[in-house]
């Protein structure tokens, strides 16, 4: 097996201006080609920006609409994974991001967990998308899981389970919840859970966050990618908009594999008997 | 006993803005340039809150684009005139002086009975009136400079020194300002002097308050940010008489955080179902 060379296409979306983003987005695939990158990776609604409430109705776009048809036709060079409000033929609301490569869609993953507390009011303008599966790219199967989907344990567990090498995370994550430490809290939580799940499922996790303020929200960026063995492979060290290319050696996956062979005794079947009669006894 | 627990809860605030600095100035930087504006106006009171943003926007805009504004009334202290022109030699800013007796004076001399309060709050209010004007002929955005203490007590006037388009200090407990403004070497007389509204002679915040900031932050901190009923403060060491009266207070003044409330008679109403960010506009 080969290495791929990823771009953490770390931006900072102008808030419910689709073509702008759009521009911003080809202009990053532009340099990551220029860079010789295999794939491209932006956060989670790169191209709309994250606190749309009421906005949600206007900046949706059908998966077949020009704006969106043009980044699908960007992938004919570079692989490009990217995020939007997507609207079905039945008009519901969508966060999703979509794979591309060699100019048609590979996979569409719905963002399935949508965070309604606090600071956060997806449920409010978005449907939770139903359906949950890894994709095979080139040499390597990948899953895409939005932000919140991977604090619930169970949606990486399920790509695993669907055969995972690499877990993308495009995320819109706020800075919040400041402590000693230089960097806030749930910064220091998403390094934990990246490394954390990449060592647990021995996959590489690429996680995107965009940057910028939106009313106020700060989002931290510090897009990272954590390898099969932990450890961490890169880090986008900065708040501010960036693209850089880190190499995944997709040849450690299966030493790692080897090494400490989680996924071989993961026991499915066990799981699916188990949840099935907790789920009922509830 | 409450001294001691509030001191320890004022001591864990001040060490979790260590990394908070790049935030409030990439806050302001942001949410300035993408109004289309590059400057930003105030008032300089001499006091610790207003001389913090001083510092903060200067490293987000540089000194060219920052016009902070001194606004004395004649019983105004002349050592908080001092402390505020310390700021502006410290910074390089040039000073900009606007005495408001005049104004202030030919109101109240039909006015006979008019209360501290009164005459106060129609300072504040004149004072923001000049900011509001000279922010047209600075082409400059009016920063606020209200911190957590004194928007969650409603220590401030409404449409008078709580008015703002953006503030950066906001969301910092009074202790949290002193420890910024440590970490941005505002002069220590600014930093070691009894807070004050200078609303008139030897008036001091605490003295019209009645009870210390340090007591306020942890018992806000306690309610507010870890949700604590007020039994929890109470049985953690604090008076019950404290306690209750910070907490009818945060009650009491939830008026002057919101928007007017506006009669709904419409499908979609302004601040109820018409919901879009500030940064929609931008």
């Amino acid at each position: 097996m080969k290495s791929i060379r990823v771009a953490l296409g770390q931006v900072q979306p102008v808030l419910g201006d689709v073509y702008a983003n759009a521009d911003k987005h080809m202009a990053f695939i532009d340099r990551a080609v220029e860079q010789g990158a295999d794939v491209v990776v932006f956060p989670e609604l790169g191209l709309t920006g994250y606190l749309l409430r009421d906005l949600t109705y206007q900046v949706a776009r059908r998966i077949d609409d020009p704006d969106i048809e043009k980044l699908i036709g960007a992938s004919q060079r570079i692989d490009v994974l990217f995020s939007f409000v997507e609207e079905s033929a039945a008009h519901r609301f969508y966060t999703c991001s979509v794979y591309a490569s060699g100019g048609r869609v590979i996979h569409v993953h719905r963002k399935i967990y949508l965070p309604t507390y606090g600071l956060f009011e997806e449920g409010r303008h978005f449907s939770r998308g139903e359906s949950l599966n890894s994709f095979a790219v080139a040499e390597y199967r990948a899953g895409i899981a939005i932000c919140e989907d991977v604090w619930h344990p169970s949606v990486p567990y399920l790509l695993s389970v669907a055969g995972m090498d690499v877990l993308y995370v495009p995320a819109a994550g706020p800075g919040r919840a400041l402590g000693g430490d230089p960097h806030s809290g749930s910064q220091l939580f998403w390094e934990r859970l990246i490394r954390t799940y990449a060592q647990l499922f021995t996959c590489y996790v690429v996680f995107v966050n965009r940057v910028g303020f939106e009313d106020g929200v700060f989002f931290f960026g510090h897009s990272a990618i954590a390898g099969p063995d932990g450890e961490m492979v890169g880090k986008v060290e900065s708040h501010d908009e960036r693209l850089e290319i880190f190499s995944l050696d997709l040849a450690s996956i299966r030493k790692e594999r080897y090494r400490t062979p989680l996924l071989r005794d993961e026991d499915v079947h066990f799981t699916q008997r188990t949840l099935a009669r907790l789920v009922e006894g509830q | 006993m409450q001294r001691d627990r509030a001191m320890d809860i004022c001591r864990k605030l001040e060490t979790s803005v260590a990394g908070a600095v790049p935030v409030l100035v990439g806050f302001l930087r942001d949410e300035i340039l993408k109004t289309g504006h590059r400057n930003a106006i105030f008032g300089l009171s001499g006091g610790i809150d207003s001389a913090v943003v001083a510092y903060l926007a200067v490293l987000a805009l540089g000194k060219d684009h920052v016009y902070p504004l001194i606004m004395p009334y004649r019983e105004s202290s002349q050592a908080s005139v001092n402390d505020a022109r310390q700021v502006l030699a410290d910074l390089g800013l040039q000073e900009r002086m606007f005495d408001i007796t005049p104004q202030v004076d030919a109101y109240f001399s039909c006015q006979e009975r008019a209360t501290h309060l009164r005459r106060g709050n129609k300072m504040a209010r004149e004072r923001m009136s000049i900011i509001y004007d000279q922010s047209v002929v600075y082409q400059a955005l009016p920063l606020g400079t209200s911190n957590k203490t004194e928007l969650l007590l409603g220590y401030g006037t409404q449409f008078g020194d709580l008015a703002s388009a953006l503030n950066p200090v906001g969301d910092l407990f009074k202790t949290q300002v002193r420890a910024i403004a440590g970490q941005l070497s505002v002069p220590e007389s600014i930093r070691r002097k009894a807070p004050s509204a200078d609303l008139w002679q030897d008036q001091t915040d605490e003295d019209e308050l009645g009870f210390s900031y340090e007591d306020a932050d942890a018992i806000l901190h306690l309610l507010v940010d870890e949700r604590l009923t007020e039994e929890e403060v109470v049985r953690q060491g604090f008076q019950g008489e404290l306690v209750d009266q910070v907490m009818r207070r945060i009650r009491q003044h939830q008026y002057k955080r919101r928007m007017p409330v506006i009669a709904k008679v419409s499908s979609r109403t302004i601040g109820i179902d018409f919901r879009y960010p500030r940064d929609w506009g931008m």
